[in-house]
């Protein structure tokens, strides 16, 4: 155990407290999809990490179709008019998975009033199916015939293999504080974040929808009686939170790069730590919830190694439900039933 | 005669709930051997009465006394040991199992049996199994629906799953049973077979407490009345004395006291 | 959907007609099916045989899934505790094996076995006293968490062996003399095998088992150690499950507070009810330990395991216990079995998890008691359709 690793200088400690901020934006934007599951339908999307492993792909692709597949390393400003096409596709592929999911994998479940844990097992199900889907991409391609014009995007399709953006992003420092230099890149991730998280308040506070959710979340039968649909409730939510790991995805790959069929399974069970540190079904808990873990998270590794990173965020979560059970800022959305 | 002693004596038991107080400074006594039942408007504060005795919901003042031991502070599944069972408002019987396990949970509450007795089938597994499904036979036979022990409790008409509400109870051996709007949804026929199982569980030694809005049948099977309008005691005493008490029938009625009388 | 459940009711009345067979022919049924078991993977019947792998291996695998799902089912199917992490316990069960056989010590296997089970046992009681106050769906991904932290620390411990895991693990010490490869085979009499072609059975005598000699290569013998335990825990799961301690688990489930009100100490039998599945757990994780390759690595217990479990349990019908080593059986068989589509195993494992789900959510073979439910639901349902139907016509 290390903590001059931490404490000992202020740069490092910055060093460690900002990088740990914008992992946890990332954390708190696919926070944002199960957190809204569970406050609406009182399930564990399980399958949610899926959904931002299919963005991270479209970011990729996005990037290959436009710029091909030559590597390349370009600053912020250059990247940011494909990016900004990737977030769009990104946004819309997570979208179209989450709502997918959401028809096959769940509704015939719901509308039966079956167990919640028969939802999960449903949900596994499809997270291992999706997952293996993508590693299997290849193959798929080869089937309908296009395997050489796919090429690219498709790539040797084996498990676990990564997959990468072409095209390398150079943060760009910014700015200084104390001896740390903020890039752009991790300014970008932290204010976009905010951003959407702001967009999505105000629209489940002020919009026919967003009121649909909440009485949905509250108390699904008055809500039905006041002539809510909650269908489509269901499907909005889903939609919303997959539009959010859209986002989160591009702004992972902005940062990292790369990605692989299994990338979503840890970032998903961190995330959804993330929801309930901060309160399931509350969406500004979300985002506390996704900061604390990003940046506990980093000390955790600066402290113990970087090899303990994973088991922090377990152990918080673990303190969290016992000292705390309704999250850092209680529950919201409905009050999450027992 | 002696005065019987009280079983269970409520003593200024408060209840708030944030800014909402359920119950104020409500005293009764409960005698033993006697129906007493428990009264009152919509959201006068019965079924939290029942709850606060049952060790559901802690008292925010006063102190609820089961044969001279108060309740505060007890843990929920401690109280069949102290006596008490109770009846749902809205039936919560355990659904998969049969109405046998179900009956024969209830007589669980005594048993001492533990893990490894059970496990490598000792005396006193065997012996208070037996006990125990000879004792759920009985009350099976008491409340009626004998010829339905093996079905699954999910499967049994309304008014069955309420009597085995009322077996199940009873399994726990308790010196008090609170029975909470027993009849709801009853016709008059089951409704008669109700008070009469009621005078035979008192019979059997057991007080009862009864939460109920049927006025006829309150009136006819119970000893004495309590009532409650706005989590406060407005009146008690036996049913011909609260027929005609003025604040009773306003808190009924809405009318002003003044007015009704 | 209708075809299945007359295939229930079909069973139904095997199951009545046997029960009404006199007790000695109940007995001779059970005595011939259980010797079956016994020397199924000497008799390599053609259509279940695996041919890719070893069959002996499949099967001990299949035994040894089926023994964590009981085990799991008396948590998710009795309890109602929804436990994502339960690898943990068979990792714990497996490391304590090791760490006590070769890595920090050398004990004997069958001494060891107590022990593990009680350390596995303990570590249920601990993640469990904390845990088991919070609400359902959060133990879930409590034990899941739980579940990672016992990997990575595997992973991260030297003492433990780190990720190169522990290798040359001890094979228990069986009756007779030990094996002697690659001559001695050991132990005091060989069975030989049978080999098939097409459907013409013949004697194979380069292929014998010993009885009874834990060596590296025969997985038969560790099959049938394996397999007499699941037979016993078998029998103690139909003891305690009718008993007033599987009351207990049962009312738990189906509404705790009224379970409380009722005088059931619930958190105490959730408790035990954790504790138990963890042993069971931990007792099949030894076994996997102390088999022909003498292998563990933190690599063998992954999430994934879990989740398996976890469905294995579920789709055999929460609760039931023939459900949940059938679930066990299939979950460990089927890969094994379909070895060719490789590739495609996980993808068709996720696909048939949603679908089944999805089409038949009580699980292949529910607990009795649901399917009389649902038949009984299904009766009214018809009869009221049958009303209003004359409705119309009147």
């Amino acid at each position: 155990m290390d903590l001059g690793a931490l404490f000992g200088s202020f740069d490092n400690f910055l060093s460690f407290t900002i990088g740990g901020l914008v992992f946890g934006a990332i954390y708190a934007l696919i926070a944002l999809g199960y957190t809204m599951v569970y406050g609406v339908l009182q399930l564990i999307n399980f399958a949610h990490s899926e959904v931002f492993m299919y963005g991270t792909f479209a970011v990729a692709w996005t990037f290959i179709f436009l710029h091909g597949t030559e590597s390349a390393t370009w600053s912020l400003g250059k990247a940011l008019p494909i990016l900004l096409v990737a977030l769009l596709a990104a946004m819309a592929m997570s979208a179209a998975i989450a709502l997918l999911l959401e028809r096959v994998a769940y509704r015939p479940l719901i509308k039966k009033g079956a167990p919640k844990l028969i939802a999960l097992i449903s949900a596994i199900g499809a997270s291992f199916a999706l997952a293996e889907a993508m590693g299997l991409r290849d193959r798929f391609a080869g089937w309908v015939g296009l395997k050489d014009d796919l090429e690219d995007y498709v790539a040797p399709g084996k498990a676990r293999d990564v997959f990468s953006n072409p095209v390398s992003i150079q943060p760009k420092g910014l700015f200084e504080i104390g001896g740390y230099s903020v890039t752009d890149v991790d300014l970008v991730i932290i204010v976009a974040a905010l951003l959407m998280m702001v967009a999505l308040d105000q629209f489940v506070r002020r919009t026919r929808f967003g009121r649909g959710i909440r009485a949905t979340a509250q108390d699904p039968e008055s809500a039905a009686l006041m002539g809510v649909n909650s269908t489509r409730v269901v499907q909005v939510t889903f939609l919303i939170g997959g539009l959010m790991a859209g986002a989160a995805a591009t702004l992972y790959m902005m940062k990292i790069g790369s990605t692989r069929q299994n990338a979503g399974f840890i970032l998903g069970v961190k995330a959804f730590t993330a929801a309930v540190m901060g309160g399931i079904g509350n969406l500004r808990g979300a985002l506390v919830g996704g900061l604390v873990l990003g940046v506990m998270e980093n000390w955790g590794a600066a402290v113990f190694g970087s090899e303990w990173r994973d088991v922090v965020a377990f152990v918080l979560l673990v303190l969290i439900l016992l000292v705390r059970p309704s999250g850092i800022l209680g529950e919201s959305l409905g009050k999450a039933r027992a | 005669m002696p005065e019987a002693k009280a079983l269970l004596e409520v003593d200024n038991a408060t209840l708030r709930f944030g800014g909402l107080t359920a119950l104020d400074q409500v005293s009764f006594d409960i005698k033993e051997g006697e129906i007493l039942g428990l009264i009152g408007p919509n959201g006068a504060g019965k079924t939290t009465c029942f709850n606060a005795m049952t060790c559901v919901y802690q008292l925010t003042s006063g102190e609820i006394r089961l044969d001279g031991k108060s309740l505060a502070g007890i843990k929920r599944h401690k109280i069949t040991k102290l006596g008490l069972a109770r009846t749902f408002q809205n039936i919560r019987l355990f659904k998969a199992m049969t109405v046998l396990e179900n009956v024969m949970v209830g007589a669980d509450a005594h048993s001492k049996v533990r893990f490894v007795e059970a496990l490598f089938r000792m005396p006193r597994h065997r012996h208070t199994e037996q006990a125990s499904l000879a004792r759920a036979k009985e009350l099976l036979e008491l409340v009626g629906i004998t010829a339905r022990h093996d079905e699954l409790a999910t499967n049994l008409s309304y008014g069955d799953q309420r009597r085995l509400e009322i077996a199940r109870a009873m399994a726990t051996n308790p010196k008090l049973l609170c029975l909470d709007e027993p009849a709801a949804g009853f016709n008059p026929a089951e409704k008669q077979r109700l008070m009469e199982l009621i005078r035979k569980l008192r019979d059997q030694g057991v007080t009862v407490l009864l939460i109920e809005h049927d006025m006829r049948l309150v009136m006819g099977v119970t000893d004495r009345i309590v009532v409650l309008e706005f989590g406060r005691k407005i009146a008690e005493g036996t049913p011909a004395e609260i027929r005609d008490n003025p604040a009773v029938i306003a808190a009924y009625l809405g009318v002003d006291e003044e007015d009704a009388s | 959907m209708a075809g299945l459940s007359s295939i229930g009711r079909r069973w139904d009345g095997v199951v009545e007609r046997y029960n009404a067979q006199p007790r000695i022919v109940k007995i001779l049924a059970v005595t011939v099916f259980v010797v079956f078991v016994y020397a199924l993977p000497l008799l390599r019947p053609p259509i279940l045989t695996t041919n890719a792998t070893d069959f002996g291996g499949v099967m001990f695998r299949v035994i040894a899934f089926a023994l964590v799902a009981l085990g799991l089912n008396i948590v998710i199917g009795y309890a109602g505790l929804l436990d994502l992490g339960y690898v943990g316990f068979y990792a714990v069960g497996a490391y304590t094996t090791a760490v006590l056989t070769i890595e920090h010590g050398s004990w004997p296997f069958f001494l060891v076995l107590p022990v593990s089970i009680g350390i596995t046992m303990l570590t249920g009681v601990l993640l469990g006293a904390p845990t088991l106050r919070v609400r359902g769906d959060y133990l879930a991904i409590v034990t899941l968490g739980f579940g990672e932290i016992i990997r990575i620390t595997l992973k991260n411990v030297e003492w433990l062996g780190a990720s190169a895991g522990i290798k040359n693990i001890p094979h228990p010490t069986g009756i007779g003399p030990a094996p002697e490869p690659p001559f001695e085979a050991g132990g005091l009499f060989e069975v030989p095998r049978l080999v098939w072609d097409g459907f013409v059975p013949s004697l194979d005598n380069d292929h014998k088992t010993a009885f009874l000699a834990f060596g590296s290569s025969d997985a038969i013998p560790y099959y049938w150690l394996i397999l007499t335990t699941l037979i016993l825990v078998l029998i103690g799961d139909r003891l305690i499950k009718d008993s007033r301690v599987g009351r207990a688990w049962e009312a738990t489930r189906e509404d705790e507070d009224a379970a409380e009100l009722m005088g059931v100490p619930t958190f105490k039998y959730k408790l035990m009810a954790f504790a138990l599945g963890a042993a069971i757990g931990g007792l099949s994780g030894s076994f996997y330990a102390s088999r022909g390759s003498g292998y563990i690595s933190p690599d063998s217990f992954p999430l994934l395991l879990s989740m398996l479990f976890v469905a294995a349990v579920i789709v055999g019908g929460s609760g039931n216990r023939w459900g949940a080593i059938a679930g066990g059986a299939l979950v460990a068989y089927l890969p094994e079995r379909f070895r060719e589509f490789a590739d495609y195993r996980m993808l068709f494992f996720g696909l048939a998890l949603t679908l089944l789900a999805v089409w038949r959510p009580e699980g292949l073979l529910p607990p009795r008691r649901t399917r009389r439910a649902k038949e009984a639901e299904a009766e009214i349902e018809a009869l009221e359709d049958g009303e209003l139907e004359g409705a119309h016509d009147a």
